[in-house]
C-alpha cells in the first residue's frame, strides 16, 4: 500500500533515538552498578564484594525481611482486596462509585504518608496510647508496633491493597452477573456462588495484581524509612545505608544486583501472567 | 446482586466499612486533621492552629513545593515526549519489535527506585557527564522513573489507534509531520493527558531515588516532609504533606479537564 508509507513514524530508524537516551540514562548506569558491584574498593576485579555481602548478618536478616514482609503483605492485599472488591461489584450501595473514584485518587498519593497517618494513629505519644492511657491510666500505652515489622506490613497492605482492587473491579464488571442469578436460583448460597462462580472468573485478575503487589512491596523503600525503626531493615533500606550512611558503593551494587535479580523475575511473571489473564 | 436478604445486606456492608474507613479514609483524615493541631495525644486533636501552614508555606518548605513542580513538570515533559516517541515507533513495528520496546521501556518499572537512584549517582558522578550535586539528577532520574508509565499509557491507546484515520489524511496529501501533528497525536490527547497526570503524581511523591540524590539545594517535598517527621516535628510534615496532596489533586483536576475538553472533538 503506497500511503502506508507516507502515514509516517514507520520503520525501526524511528524507535532508535527513544532507545538511545533509555540506554544512556538508564541501561548504561545499570551496567556500571553490575560493574562496581565486582570492583572492591582494594582495586582489581573479584567477587569479594559478593562474599562479604553474603557472609554479612544484616545482609541475611534483610533479605529475609523483605521476603517475609512482601508475601505477608500481598497475602493480606489478596484477602482484602477480594472482600472489598466484592462487596463494591456485586452488594452495591449508594455510593460505591464514589468509593471506587476515591481508590484511584489514593493511589496516586505516596506510600509514605500511610506510616505519617500510622505515626499518629498508633505512634508511642499517638491517639490509641492516649486514649488507653487516659481509659485505664497506666503510664504507658499498649501500641508499640509500628517500630516493628507489623508495622511496615500494616502499611504496606493499606498502601497497596487498591492496586489489587482495581484489575479485580475491571474484572467483575465483566461477569456477567445472569450467572450470579442462575446459580441463586439454582439454590447456591452466598459462599458458594463467590468460590464456584465468581472465584474463577476473578483468578487472572488476582494472580495479576498479587504479582504487581508482589514486586513493589519488595522494592518498597519510603514505608520502611518514615517509620524509621533501625530493627526493620529491607534489601532497598540497605542499598540505601551502604550507599549514602557508609559510603560503601561496591557493597550497595551488590545488595542492588541482588535487588534486581530478584524483582525483574518476578516483574517478567508477572508479565506472562498477565498476558495471559489478557490484562 | 449477591446477597438478597435485607439483614444480609446491611451486615455485608457494616463489614466493608470496617474494613474500608479504619483503613482508607482514616489515614488521610489523620493527616488532614493533624495539620491544624498542636497537639493530639487523646481520641481527638487538639489546639487548632494554623501555624503548620505558616511553616509548610515559607522559606524552606515553599522552596521544596516550587522544586517539587518544576522536577515533576520537567520529568513529566521529558517523559511523555520519549515515552509518546518510543509508543509512537513501536506501534509501527511488527510484532516481535513491539514486545522488545516494550519490554526495554517497562523496565525502570521492575527495578526499584533506590536502585535506579543508586545507578544515576554512580553513572554521573564520574566523567563523562557530571551532574552530582545539581538539580539535573533529580530530574533525570524522575524521568527515568516515569516514563514507563508514559509509555505504556500512551502505547496502549497507539495499539487502538484506528489506522484509517492517518491512510485517509496520508492519501489526501498530508505531509508525515502533518498527519502526525493534525491527525494521530489529537486523537491520542485523552492517553496523552492521563499519562501527563500520572508522570507527575508519580513524580511529585517520588522518595525512594530522591533520597539516594538530592543534593542540599534542591530538596523536593517528600524530602522536606521525611527530614521535618525525622527530626520530630510530625504536625509540621503532615501539614507540608496536606499541601503535597493538595498541589497534586490540583494539577490531577486540571489535567483531567483538559481530558473531557478533548473528548467532546
Amino acid at each position: 500500500m503506497p500511503t502506508k508509507a507516507r502515514t509516517g513514524w514507520k520503520g525501526p530508524a524511528w524507535a532508535l533515538p527513544p532507545v538511545a537516551v533509555l540506554a544512556v540514562v538508564f541501561l548504561y548506569p545499570l551496567l556500571l552498578v553490575v560493574q562496581q558491584s565486582f570492583s572492591p574498593d582494594e582495586g582489581g576485579t573479584s567477587l569479594a564484594p559478593y562474599a562479604d555481602v553474603f557472609a554479612s548478618a544484616s545482609f541475611r536478616s534483610a533479605l529475609t525481611t523483605t521476603v517475609w514482609l512482601a508475601a505477608g503483605s500481598t497475602v493480606g492485599c489478596l484477602v482484602l482486596g477480594f472482600v472489598l472488591a466484592l462487596v463494591i461489584a456485586f452488594v452495591p450501595f449508594p455510593g460505591a462509585k464514589a468509593v471506587a473514584r476515591f481508590v484511584d485518587v489514593f493511589l496516586s498519593f505516596p506510600s509514605f504518608l500511610i506510616t505519617l497517618a500510622l505515626l499518629f494513629i498508633y505512634g508511642n505519644a499517638g491517639m490509641a496510647n492516649g486514649v488507653w492511657t487516659g481509659v485505664t491510666g497506666a503510664a504507658d500505652g499498649p501500641f508499640h508496633f509500628l517500630t516493628t515489622p507489623w508495622g511496615v506490613l500494616l502499611a504496606e497492605i493499606t498502601y497497596f491493597t487498591p492496586f489489587v482492587m482495581r484489575p479485580l473491579l475491571a474484572a467483575f464488571s465483566q461477569l456477567d452477573t445472569a450467572q450470579l442469578e442462575v446459580a441463586s436460583s439454582l439454590g447456591a448460597g452466598p459462599a458458594r456462588i463467590v468460590r464456584q462462580v465468581i472465584l474463577p472468573e476473578a483468578l487472572p485478575a488476582l494472580l495479576a495484581g498479587g504479582s504487581l503487589v508482589l514486586v513493589m512491596c519488595l522494592n518498597e523503600f519510603g514505608i520502611v524509612l518514615f517509620t524509621g525503626a533501625k530493627g526493620v531493615t529491607t534489601l532497598p533500606m540497605l542499598v540505601y545505608s551502604k550507599a549514602i550512611l557508609e559510603s560503601d558503593y561496591p557493597a550497595a551494587c551488590v545488595v542492588a544486583v541482588v535487588n534486581i535479580a530478584i524483582s525483574v523475575g518476578l516483574y517478567s511473571l508477572y508479565r506472562a501472567v498477565s498476558r495471559r489473564a489478557g490484562a | 446482586m449477591l446477597v438478597h436478604s435485607r439483614t444480609g445486606k446491611w451486615a455485608t456492608w457494616a463489614v466493608f466499612l470496617l474494613l474500608f474507613v479504619p483503613l482508607f479514609a482514616v489515614p488521610l483524615l489523620v493527616v488532614l486533621a493533624a495539620s491544624f493541631a498542636t497537639n493530639w495525644s487523646g481520641a481527638f486533636p487538639s489546639g487548632p492552629t494554623l501555624d503548620h501552614y505558616d511553616a509548610a508555606t515559607a522559606g524552606d518548605s515553599l522552596q521544596a513545593l516550587t522544586t517539587s513542580l518544576v522536577t515533576a513538570v520537567t520529568a513529566s515533559l521529558a517523559a511523555l515526549t520519549i515515552g509518546t516517541w518510543a509508543a509512537l515507533a513501536a506501534a509501527s513495528l511488527g510484532r516481535r519489535g513491539k514486545r522488545f520496546l516494550d519490554a526495554l521501556f517497562m523496565l525502570p518499572v521492575a527495578v526499584p527506585s533506590v536502585v535506579v537512584g543508586l545507578a544515576v549517582l554512580v553513572a554521573f558522578s564520574q566523567p563523562p557527564v557530571l551532574l552530582n550535586g545539581t538539580r539535573w539528577i533529580v530530574i533525570l532520574a524522575h524521568t527515568v522513573l516515569v516514563t514507563a508509565f508514559a509509555y505504556t499509557s500512551v502505547s496502549a491507546a497507539a495499539v487502538r489507534l484506528d489506522p484509517m484515520y492517518a491512510q485517509a489524511a496520508a492519501s489526501l496529501g498530508a505531509r508525515p509531520s502533518y498527519v502526525l501533528l493534525r491527525v494521530r497525536l489529537p486523537l491520542l490527547l485523552p492517553s496523552l493527558t492521563a499519562a501527563a497526570g500520572l508522570c507527575f503524581a508519580l513524580s511529585m511523591g517520588e522518595l525512594s531515588a530522591t533520597m539516594m540524590l538530592y543534593p542540599p539545594d534542591w530538596t523536593p517535598l517528600p524530602v522536606q516532609i521525611f527530614a521535618a517527621t525525622d527530626r520530630g516535628s510530625l504536625f509540621t510534615g503532615a501539614a507540608v504533606a496536606v499541601v503535597l496532596m493538595a498541589a497534586t489533586l490540583l494539577v490531577l483536576f486540571a489535567v483531567s479537564r483538559i481530558r473531557t475538553r478533548a473528548s467532546y472533538r
